[in-house]
């Protein structure tokens, strides 16, 4: 594997071993000095390009228990406020020769495109509202803890599903490793074509008892744009998981952070059911994986840098 | 006061042409035989049987053996050549050379440029510019609303005795139906064909491709084909109401397809074009993310591509218009839902039609010759003809000739063309556009002339 960029292009092999690599690595984190020297020497680059505290603290910390060396690298105060486009940056940064560049930005297909530019194996972090790879990793890794196997298990995943890159991913993962997507959500915050990914579309919970693993997902507020429901208490009365309508046996997920009241009512937050908390820490561990998976061992050789500006006839490219 | 031309035509000098043994096709005029043709003086001057025709003076022969095909050179009524201000994508010689290596003896350039063309002084301007660099003739369409804002009507009355060939806000739709039914009232004082770009913005927003499956997947806000579709039928229904002259613009759905159809039927004067891009991609091309597939409007399913198709060949839909819109190479090196909208066109459209549209039998090739020579007409200008005694507009063609789209590079100033890198059979040799020799292909030297 050279990159990480989406779901999409792992195969459930590939899912299984980062996730078994977590695993291994899980040990690491209880130790007195959490740290291995697995990537002594190597270059860690976070670029941001949106805000994000809990991902880039956990991509930081993943690294540094790996003994990487770590730059983060925000687009707020840098010469990307002066007008400098992605490639630009790009090309800059990898004047420093990082090994990995974890990249977040609000858009689509950028980390793919970034993979093109650079000769750094490209994390994607999240692109735009397309995909969030390592969130799913851990999201799987940590149902893979409480159940042993996804496989044939019920997924329903509920809330925004329009302005959210995790429900993408997600679908995709949990598919993957055998499970039974469902996504629900009003209308309106369900693009059309989705069924398409596999999964079942509802527009209401009615039949929530039958799910083994219950996925809120964050209303976006700070994606959106105009009004996509009618006031947050009507969502709130049709699709917030609480206590009514979470039974005991079910698993509840969230990717953080919580609008607690609106997709989840407080004392599910608080809940024996959740697992929250064990997300955040499943994301060290998987980081950590990934970076292993790309950074360990004898470097395939990459494309060279700036292939870009060899080819003339591609503006824009095209997939390889 | 007598109005100027409509077209401006460019410096370029009547040639003197001898095509021996051509195949001549016009389907307009009736002609499809093998002839010797004599261009010369700005005219078709004589068109003979094969090797009947002797060169005389300074007369440039080419020796088609039977095998080139004469046509009637084509028109664009759509295109973007970015003058003034943003001369670093195109210009107004760059962007003819472009229309002349495609073939087109005439295009009529959008008002979309900076500051946007709307009033007489700038027009003038521009068709002085146009006198001094144009390699064909161009055609302007001002504004229908002063700087495409949609609020207050350009002064359409001068801008036409100043030559405006008609208006269009493309680039946006006249977003308020009162202030289009108001450029269509006062068309009747001026006349003036206003072409339509027709976008509900309330339904668009946001939306960098089509909305459906690939948009789901993607995670990029789509735009539904309503929002072409219901903005068309409202604006018919107005032009009908006012008996106005509309043209609607870059058709991308079989719902506008429906649309246009009725209004035809209802007898409203309405005509339509279609792209190349849209005739020949699908929105399953932008899952890679080449943001050379980025246009407005967006590439639609594979069934309105059949729709469109089928508008083509029975007349619902009027003209091949390429909606060239060139950009320069940073602007679209960037993530897709940052890159601005549109492709060029003008060098590919007809090997593109002929190779994916003529070879596999999905339209004859007269019908396209007519449907890609029909643009000036609706705009009141005569059609490109072989016929003798006519004004010289004339295309050149191998039908054999394979190429890889680009490979030589582009006339254009930008090479933002979906249809990059992709093997094209049929390759424009000659241009004469006016009378003028305004194309001629490298390795036509070497290939057959004397």
């Amino acid at each position: 594997m050279n990159h990480l960029l989406s779901i999409e292009e792992l195969d459930r092999e590939a899912i299984e071993r980062i996730v078994s690599q977590a695993e291994r690595f899980a040990e690491v984190s209880d130790r007195e000095i959490k740290k291995v020297p697995a990537l002594r020497g190597r270059m860690v680059l976070n670029l941001f390009y949106e805000a994000s505290t809990r991902t880039r603290s956990s991509f930081e910390l993943a690294a540094k228990r790996l003994s990487a060396d770590v730059v983060n690298f925000a687009a707020s105060g840098s010469s990307v406020e002066k007008g400098e486009s992605l490639k630009d940056t790009v090309l800059t940064l990898s004047a420093h020769k990082p090994d990995a560049i974890v990249l977040r930005t609000p858009w689509v297909g950028a980390a793919e495109l970034v993979s093109r530019w650079c000769s750094a194996a490209i994390v994607n972090a999240g692109d735009g509202k397309h995909e969030h790879p390592t969130q799913a990793l851990l999201d799987v890794y940590t149902l893979r803890r409480r159940l042993g196997s996804i496989d044939g298990a019920s997924i329903w995943i509920v809330g925004d599903v329009a302005h959210s890159r995790v429900a993408r991913s997600n679908v995709l993962a949990f598919q993957r490793m055998g499970a039974k997507v469902t996504i629900v959500g009003p209308p309106t915050l369900i693009p059309r074509g989705f069924e398409h990914l596999g999964c079942d579309v509802r527009y209401t919970l009615d039949e929530l008892d039958s799910a083994d693993v219950v996925y809120a997902l964050r209303m976006q507020h700070e994606r959106m744009s105009e009004t996509w429901v009618p006031s947050m208490r009507e969502y709130a009365a049709w699709y917030q998981i609480n206590g009514r309508r979470l039974s005991p046996r079910q698993i509840l997920m969230h990717p953080g952070p919580v609008n607690r009241g609106v997709e989840l009512s407080g004392e599910v937050v608080d809940s024996p059911q959740a697992v929250i908390t064990a997300q955040v820490e499943a994301g060290v561990v998987v980081r950590m994986a990934v970076l292993y998976e790309l950074l360990a061992g004898p470097r395939e050789p990459r494309a060279a840098v700036a292939a870009a500006s060899a080819e003339r006839a591609t503006v824009g490219g095209s997939r390889a | 006061m007598s109005a100027p031309a409509p077209l401006v035509t460019g410096p370029g000098e009547p040639c003197e042409l001898l095509l021996r043994d051509v195949r001549a096709l016009d389907p307009r005029a009736g002609i499809d035989a093998r002839l010797d043709v004599r261009i010369g003086g700005g005219r078709v001057l004589e068109l003979a049987e094969p090797g009947s025709l002797e060169p005389t003076g300074e007369v440039e022969v080419i020796e088609c053996s039977g095998r080139l095909l004469a046509t009637p050179a084509f028109f664009d009524p759509h295109v973007h050549l970015r003058t003034p201000g943003q001369e670093h994508k195109e210009d107004l010689e760059t962007g003819t050379r472009a229309a002349a290596a495609g073939g087109f003896c005439g295009v009529i350039a959008m008002p979309n440029t900076d500051p946007v063309l709307d009033s007489a002084p700038l027009l003038r301007s521009l068709r002085d510019a146009a006198a001094r660099e144009a390699r064909v003739p161009v055609g302007f369409l001002p504004a229908i609303t002063r700087g495409l804002q949609g609020e207050q009507l350009s002064e359409m009355a001068e801008l036409r005795t100043e030559g405006a060939l008609g208006f269009s806000d493309d680039g946006k739709p006249v977003r308020s139906a009162g202030m289009l039914r108001k450029a269509l009232q006062y068309q009747r004082l001026c006349g003036g064909v206003l072409a339509l770009h027709e976008e509900d913005p309330t339904l668009s927003r946001g939306g960098s491709m089509n909305e459906g499956v690939v948009s789901a997947a993607l995670g990029i806000a789509g735009i539904p084909t309503v929002a072409e579709s219901t903005m068309l039928a409202r604006d018919a229904a107005l032009a009908g109401y006012e008996d106005a002259r509309v043209h609607f613009q870059h058709l991308s759905c079989r719902a506008s397809v429906a649309a246009v159809a009725s209004a035809k039927e209802q007898g409203w004067r309405v005509s339509a074009e279609v792209s190349p891009h849209h005739l020949l991609l699908t929105e399953e091309d932008v899952r890679g993310l080449d943001t050379r597939m980025k246009m407005h409007p967006p590439l639609c399913t594979h069934d309105d591509r059949l729709a469109l198709l089928e508008g083509l060949r029975d007349g619902t839909i009027d003209c091949v218009a390429t909606d060239h819109a060139p950009h320069a190479r940073d602007e679209k090196e960037v993530p897709f839902e940052q890159a601005p909208m549109g492709t060029t066109g003008l060098e590919t459209a007809f090997a593109a039609l002929y190779d994916g549209l003529v070879l596999p039998g999905s339209i004859e090739l007269p019908l396209l010759l007519l449907r890609m020579t029909a643009g000036g007409e609706l705009f009141g200008l005569a059609p490109p003809t072989l016929s003798a005694g006519e004004p010289a507009n004339v295309a050149l063609i191998d039908l054999d000739a394979r190429w890889v789209a680009g490979e030589h590079g582009w006339e254009s100033r930008s090479e933002n063309c979906c249809f990059g890198g992709r093997a094209l059979q049929g390759r424009v040799l000659v241009t004469v556009a006016a009378g003028a020799l305004a194309h001629r292909d490298r390795s036509l030297a070497m290939a057959g002339s004397r």
